[in-house]
């Protein structure tokens, strides 16, 4: 049980302090999950929204689709990153194996069916009334769209926030395609998993604690600026 | 207005973290095993290793079996790894050209200090039928690691196939430390390098809940070797730093360094290179 005092404190010490290790997998943590959050959002804001606004024949099976998607596992989509990202795999020209991008890549096959199916229940929910009142309030189809994309702006930003939370915290992508390399692709997930399997638990719950201190800076900022 | 700051807001979140990944001019990839990693061995070398050739060492620790998978896979440029029988068949093979032996030390059997079994002083082959013959818990790597290849090769010595679905017959799947501390949580046996064993003793401040109770003999000898990979199945692979890498570790400095590295004033690995 101590380690989980001695964890509190080490958390303090090594954001104070700016240890140099620490530092570097929150950067490399940081940088890998917005490059995967920025590529999931181009991506899936505009699915998501074709799947809520729209009405196309097949939609209900794209929805289940999306919806199965949200339950890759992520050791399972390392493992299939890997066999492409591999010198050996049809991607392997690339050169992108145990690098920052092949793990964005990982994470951004776990961020979209998130953004997707979160953006596409947005739209849902949103009141049917809307549409009604814009059009006889005389919207032309571009104002009634835009409209509607403004209306679930904030709904977009929480699939992000899920999103993120999601990609930040996973370790089975990030071990498999970024390897765990010291000052290169060491992600906090990966650390933790490392410290752990070291029999270092105090450092596990230190760093998982630096991991949650880094949500809550997130989630303040996104707070702060919906208002 | 609004929307377009929003828009704005959003583009410049997404081209800001398009940044990402820088590229070393001279980095190798290396693949390797826990304990290296573990013990903390390549922390102290890779600085050395930069200083004296200007290359960066990178490394992923993993098992020897996924080490030899990814040499196979051209996804690194050289292997530090400890199955030598299973790395004679690669080079075989054709995966790697040559192997250099650099350092090792040995592998010993621990237990908890009770000794249920009443193993101690006994030789390896005595002691795991013994283990066998009365169930007592036995903690297995189980990840086809150098030390995994080892233990099931010692299983056979013994008599008999080695342990699979036997009750008493734990396989934890993890690297060594994982395993030594589920081995200490069950009360059970395992088998280690004395190098972890030794970084998992000082971690316990010298007093750790398992103790070496079967050691010795040339059988548990425990070889690293140096492996390059065959650029033959591998042209992409940066063969000359993988060779400065090897010639390195085979130096009078690099050994030095090796035969210095303790805990607790054991030393964890022993340098022999030819």
């Amino acid at each position: 049980m101590d380690f989980i005092v001695d964890g509190f404190f080490r958390a303090l010490v090594l954001l104070i302090h700016g240890d140099p290790q620490t530092l570097s997998a929150v950067a490399t943590t940081l940088k890998a999950a917005s490059l995967s959050i920025g590529i999931s959002l181009i991506m899936g804001v505009p699915a998501g929204f074709c799947l809520g606004y729209y009405e196309f024949r097949g939609k209900k099976t794209a929805r289940i689709i999306v919806d199965t998607m949200l339950a890759l596992p992520t050791v399972f989509i390392g493992l299939l990153v890997y066999a492409f990202l591999s010198n050996r795999g049809p991607l392997g020209g690339w050169g992108l194996l145990f690098t920052i991008p092949a793990i964005s890549v990982g994470q951004t096959i776990l961020a979209l069916p998130v953004i997707t199916a979160l953006t596409a229940s947005t739209l849902d929910s949103l009141d049917q009334d809307l549409r009604l009142t814009l059009i006889s309030l005389g919207a032309n189809k571009r104002q009634l769209f835009f409209t509607t994309l403004w209306e679930v702006r904030y709904g977009i930003v929480a699939a992000a926030m899920t999103a993120m939370g999601r990609v930040m915290t996973e370790v089975g992508i990030s071990m498999m395609v970024g390897g765990n390399i010291k000052w290169h692709t060491r992600t906090i997930t990966t650390a933790i998993a490392l410290e752990t399997g070291k029999g270092m638990f105090a450092e596990g719950i230190a760093l998982g604690l630096v991991l949650l201190a880094i949500a809550l800076v997130v989630n303040v900022s996104v707070s702060v600026f919906r208002r | 207005m609004i929307q377009k700051r929003f828009m704005v807001g959003i583009l410049a979140v997404l081209v800001s973290v398009a940044v990402a990944g820088s590229v070393h001019a001279k980095a190798l990839m290396m693949a390797t095993t826990t304990s290296t990693d573990n013990t903390g061995l390549l922390d102290y070398l890779a600085p050395e290793f930069t200083k004296d050739t200007g290359i960066e060492l990178k490394w992923t620790s993993v098992g020897t079996g996924k080490a030899l998978k990814l040499g196979m896979n051209c996804d690194v440029d050289v292997l530090l790894v400890h199955a030598p029988p299973a790395e004679k068949r690669y080079i075989k093979d054709g995966y790697a050209e040559s192997r250099r032996e650099v350092m090792f030390n040995d592998f010993v059997i621990v237990g908890p200090a009770a000794d249920p079994a009443g193993v101690q002083g006994l030789t390896v082959a005595t002691a795991l039928s013994v283990i066998r013959e009365r169930g007592k818990v036995f903690v297995s790597r189980g990840d086809n690691s150098g030390t995994n290849k080892k233990e099931r090769l010692l299983w056979k010595a013994a008599g008999g196939p080695a342990p699979e679905k036997e009750a008493w017959y734990v396989q934890t799947g993890q690297g060594m430390l994982s395993t030594l501390n589920i081995t200490a949580e069950r009360g059970g046996y395992t088998m280690t390098d004395r190098g972890t064993y030794i970084k998992y003793s000082h971690q316990h401040g010298g007093k750790p809940p398992l103790n070496v109770l079967v050691e010795g003999g040339v059988i548990l000898k425990n070889q690293y070797s140096v492996l390059i990979l065959n650029s033959t199945n591998c042209p992409a692979v940066q063969k000359d730093l993988a060779q400065a890498f090897s010639a390195w570790m085979a130096g009078d400095k690099a050994q030095g360094l090796i035969a210095d590295f303790r805990l607790l004033g054991m030393a964890l690995f022993t340098p022999n290179a030819q």
